[in-house]
Parts: structure tokens; C-alpha cells; sequence
């Protein structure tokens, strides 16, 4: 009984190392990793089952919420209102700056993105562990959603979507250790890459220049790549106690569970590979048909440089031009070469002086200036 | 008269199993609590030290490999990563066997640490391989730790089917 075992466990684990090397070949969970139909079903499927089992602690998650905001309601009234008067000042500056940016754009004819529509959704699983943050949320393909579509909180960016089935869609946090997006720090601009490492705070990484970014800069995405759309907030910038770059995230602020999915389409849908990838030329019409023959015919005509057609074109040629010049005048004896000026004396080669070149080797000659 | 009275395998595989998965769904909730998330242990482990102790068994690997697939694709892992640390677990700790039956609860809670332990470093290199990248020590190390918190309902399934079968005690 106890080898039958040994053997079963032997079996089982072979078969677990087979799968993971298989997923590891195929690449199944990756930002950039094509849908698998094997995840994308059990999505499907464990969906409503979450959705189901998650409504009993959501309930309670509530229900404690409104006790807790219910003992806190002065005091959160106050705060609110202090909030509300400092962010009237920014509100009428937004609305300045959005006509001047409005009009610059006009002027200047800018090809602005166009408007992405958003999809809400309720999020019906958590994963939590370090090696994997991912989350299931209960929109899919029926809603528009598609791969790729990045996902935001009432805060700010939360991650993209990586696996999509009818109606439930799988969400690659930014803290996921596979997840790396390209963003910009606002103050100074610089770019980084925000690298996932299954932590709360993911860390800044590719970071380039000289203090590029300082502790509570805001970190955006930047657009590069075609992932996100530029501008969309991420966090803040903060240091850990190992003096490692990181950024505190907006969609950390509350739990997740609701997202907005937007239909951004990145360059990576845009494109049309099978269009990029057709080899057969674009179709020409008769007239350049013959223009195309003719150059052809007259380009075999012409014989090839350093072929035995062409020497003997050459040579035939080189007799006719002899046979045709004058004989050559008798040979006149040069004059001997005059003494050398002052001038050429300066201009002509210099000689470097003996001792200024080691014993063993000949006088250096350098040229004189033209 | 019958010396022993043979495990069914339902009672001591399947339910436990099915009551892992279900904890495993209902931990997964996005819901907090005064401001703090659900911890997120591997319920499975379990299963995978409680049953190498209470006997050797054929069908435990296989649905050890069903359980770790599932909790792959629910937390979308890494495929077979889980499988394989359960797996592991579970054929070390049958190894060992004889070294830990008829122990007291304190040593088999070390024991079962230390499978545990063993398991998340196996799973932490598998995916730094992986992804050429660290993941956060903390968390792994909290998740290590609420998931060695289980131990008492090992113990439970240990001492509810030990002498089930006395051909293994």
C-alpha cells in the first residue's frame, strides 16, 4: 500500500511539473499573455459561484460600514466640509485651465484620444497571496470588455484585464509580480516602470536621471507603449526602509468592489497584424505594368559592370577613342624644381626635430598645414 | 470479525476537500474589515500533512493535484504551482511518517511548520524563476504564517481518522 502510494504521489507530481512548464512555454497569465480557453471557462464558471458566496461578507462588510460611519458622521461632516472649501479654489482653476488647454489644442490642431467609454463592474473574487494578485470581476465580452482594457477605482488605476470570457472578466492588479506598466512621475516627468511584487506598494523601477523624483510626487501612467491612456493616476511616490522606490496606490484607499473597465483600444488592438504581416505587393494598374516591363527589358540590355560583355564593350570603345587622337608631342625636359620660399619652407612638410623622437625609430614627417 | 473497518474515501478526501475549496471561495471575498482584508491561507495544506499522517492513500496525490490546479486558476497562479508545493508536501511528510505518528500535538505542529515552510520557499523560487523577479517577503511570510495558523484543523482530521484504520497506526 505504501509504494502504491509513493507511486501515486510520484505520478501526481509529475504531472504537476508537466502543466507548469507547459503553462511556462505557452505563458497563460501574463499582462501580455494570450486568452486560454482552460482559464478563461473555469472564469466562466467560478463567477457566480464567488458572486454567490462573497454577497454574505459583503453584506457584513457593509452593515459595518454604515455602523461606523453612523458614529463618525460629525466628524466626517467637518472634514468633508473643509475638503469641499479647499477644493473649490481647485475646481474653478481646472475649469480655467481646461478652456486654455481646449483652445490650444484647437489652435494647434492636436489629435487629442478620443473619449473611452467605461463599463462598471462588481468584483466577485480576490486573490491576495504573494505570488499572484488578480481579481474576477462580473463584466465580460458581452459587456465590450477586452483584453487589455485597463481598469480603474473611484480612485485611480487598479490594473488591465488579462483573461475574458461571456460575462466575467479577470483583472491583473498593478501589484501583481508579472504586472509591469510604464508611467511619469508629474513634477519631473521622468519615466519608470511600476514593477509588481505581490506587496501593497509596487516598486519603481528603470527610474533615469538625476533625482528624478521626490517622496509624495504623483505618479501617472505615461502613456508609453499604448497600454494606458497618458494621464490616468496611479499613486504616490514613497521610500521603504531598503531606500527602494515605491508608490503608494490610490486604489489601495478602499476595498475593491467596484471597478470601471475602460474600452481604451491600445495601439497593440489597433493594429491589424495579418495586414502588416501580407507580403503580396498592392495591385498596379496597365499603364505602370508596362512602364515596369519596359524598365526590366532595358535593364537586360544594358550589360552588368565587370561582366565579359561589358570588358568587351570597353574595350572596343577604348580603340575607337585611341584611333582618333593626335600623335603625342616630343618629350620636353622639365626645369629643375626651384629652391624653396620662405613661404613653402612654412607651409610645405615639417620635420620634427631628432630629439624630440626617440632614439630608435626614424624622423618623424607630419604635413604641414594646407 | 473484522480487525478494521476500511476509510471510506468520501469522508476523509473528498469532504475535507470540498470544505478547503469552500473556504478557499469564501476567504477570496472583496470585502473589509475595519479597513483590513481577509487573510488568505492555503487551506489545502491541510489536507496534504493530515492525510500523509492518517495513512497512505492512492486517490490523496491525485486530488491533492486536482485542489492545487483549482487553487491555480482561482487565484490565476501560475499552473501547477500549488499543485506541485501540495504534492510535495504531502510525499515528504509520508516519508517521515513513522517520525511523527503517535506524537504529541506541539511536535506535529512544528512538523507541520516546517512542511509548510518548505513548501512556500518551493513556491516562492518556482516563481522568481519564473517571473526574474522577488516577490514581497512579507507577505509571503504572511501568508506562511496564517496558513501554519490552520494546524488545529489538522489536528482535527488526524485525530477523527487515525484509528480508522489500524493496519497504520
Amino acid at each position: 500500500m505504501a509504494w502504491a502510494a509513493t507511486v501515486a504521489t510520484l505520478a501526481a507530481g509529475v504531472a504537476a511539473l508537466f502543466l507548469m512548464i507547459e503553462d511556462h512555454h505557452s505563458n497563460t497569465r501574463g499582462a501580455d499573455a494570450p486568452p486560454t480557453p482552460v482559464r478563461n471557462q473555469f472564469d466562466e464558471s467560478v463567477g457566480p459561484v464567488s458572486a454567490l458566496f462573497a454577497a454574505p461578507l459583503r453584506w457584513a462588510g457593509d452593515a459595518g460600514d454604515y455602523v461606523r460611519d453612523y458614529f463618525n458622521a460629525v466628524d466626517e461632516n467637518r472634514r468633508l466640509k473643509k475638503q469641499v472649501a479647499e477644493l473649490q479654489t481647485y475646481k474653478e482653476m481646472a475649469q480655467r485651465l481646461q478652456n486654455i488647454n481646449g483652445r490650444y489644442e484647437a489652435l494647434l490642431q492636436l489629435r487629442t484620444e478620443p473619449e473611452a467609454k467605461m463599463v462598471t463592474a462588481r468584483v466577485v473574487a480576490d486573490a491576495r497571496g504573494p505570488f499572484s494578485h488578480a481579481r474576477l470581476a462580473d463584466a465580460g465580452s458581452d459587456a465590450g470588455i477586452r483584453i487589455g482594457n485597463p481598469v480603474l477605482s473611484e480612485h485611480g488605476v487598479v490594473g488591465r484585464v488579462v483573461g475574458v470570457s461571456k460575462t466575467v472578466s479577470r483583472v491583473l492588479l498593478l501589484t501583481d509580480v508579472d504586472s509591469r506598466t510604464p508611467v511619469l512621475v508629474n513634477a519631473s516627468n521622468a519615466r519608470a516602470i511600476l514593477a509588481g511584487d505581490g506587496g501593497d506598494a509596487p516598486k519603481l523601477a528603470y527610474l533615469r536621471g538625476h533625482d528624478p523624483v521626490k517622496r509624495g510626487d504623483v505618479i501617472l501612467t505615461s502613456g508609453d507603449g499604448g497600454l494606458y491612456p497618458r494621464g490616468l493616476p496611479v499613486g504616490v511616490a514613497d521610500k521603504d526602509i531598503f531606500g527602494q522606490w515605491r508608490v503608494r496606490l490610490y486604489s489601495d484607499r478602499s476595498a475593491l468592489d467596484y471597478v470601471r473597465i475602460m474600452l481604451f483600444t491600445d495601439f497593440s488592438q489597433l493594429v491589424d497584424e495579418a495586414a502588416l504581416n501580407n507580403r503580396s505587393p498592392p495591385p498596379i494598374s496597365a499603364a505602370e505594368k508596362a512602364q515596369i516591363d519596359q524598365a526590366v527589358a532595358a535593364r537586360i540590355a544594358t550589360p552588368r559592370p565587370g561582366s565579359p560583355e561589358a570588358a568587351a564593350a570597353d574595350k572596343a570603345a577604348a580603340d575607337a577613342g585611341a584611333a582618333a587622337r593626335p600623335a603625342p608631342a616630343p618629350a620636353v625636359q622639365k626645369p629643375a624644381a626651384p629652391a624653396p620660399t620662405s613661404a613653402a619652407a612654412t607651409h610645405g612638410p615639417k620635420v620634427l626635430h631628432p630629439s624630440r623622437t626617440s632614439p630608435g625609430h626614424p624622423v618623424a614627417v607630419v604635413p604641414g598645414p594646407r | 470479525m473484522a480487525a478494521y473497518q476500511p476509510l471510506q474515501p468520501w469522508s476523509w478526501l473528498v469532504v475535507p476537500t470540498l470544505v478547503c475549496l469552500f473556504g478557499t471561495v469564501i476567504v477570496a471575498a472583496p470585502a473589509r474589515f475595519l479597513g483590513l482584508a481577509l487573510p488568505e491561507p492555503v487551506f489545502p495544506m491541510v489536507l496534504a500533512f493530515a492525510w500523509a499522517v492518517i495513512r497512505p492513500s492512492i486517490l490523496g496525490p491525485f486530488l491533492l493535484l486536482v485542489t492545487g490546479l483549482f487553487l491555480d486558476l482561482f487565484w490565476h497562479g501560475v499552473m501547477g504551482l500549488w499543485a506541485l508545493s501540495l504534492i510535495l508536501v504531502y510525499g515528504v511528510a509520508l516519508l517521515v511518517r513513522n517520525l511523527m505518528v503517535g506524537q504529541s500535538v506541539r511536535v506535529l505542529w512544528v512538523w507541520y511548520g516546517v512542511f509548510t515552510t518548505v513548501a512556500f520557499i518551493v513556491a516562492y523560487l518556482i516563481v522568481v524563476a519564473r517571473v526574474h523577479a522577488t516577490p514581497n517577503l512579507i507577505n509571503t511570510a504572511w501568508q506562511a504564517t496564517v496558513t501554519i495558523l490552520l494546524f488545529p484543523f489538522a489536528r482535527r482530521l488526524i485525530e477523527q481518522f487515525e484509528d480508522a484504520d489500524i493496519r497504520f497506526r
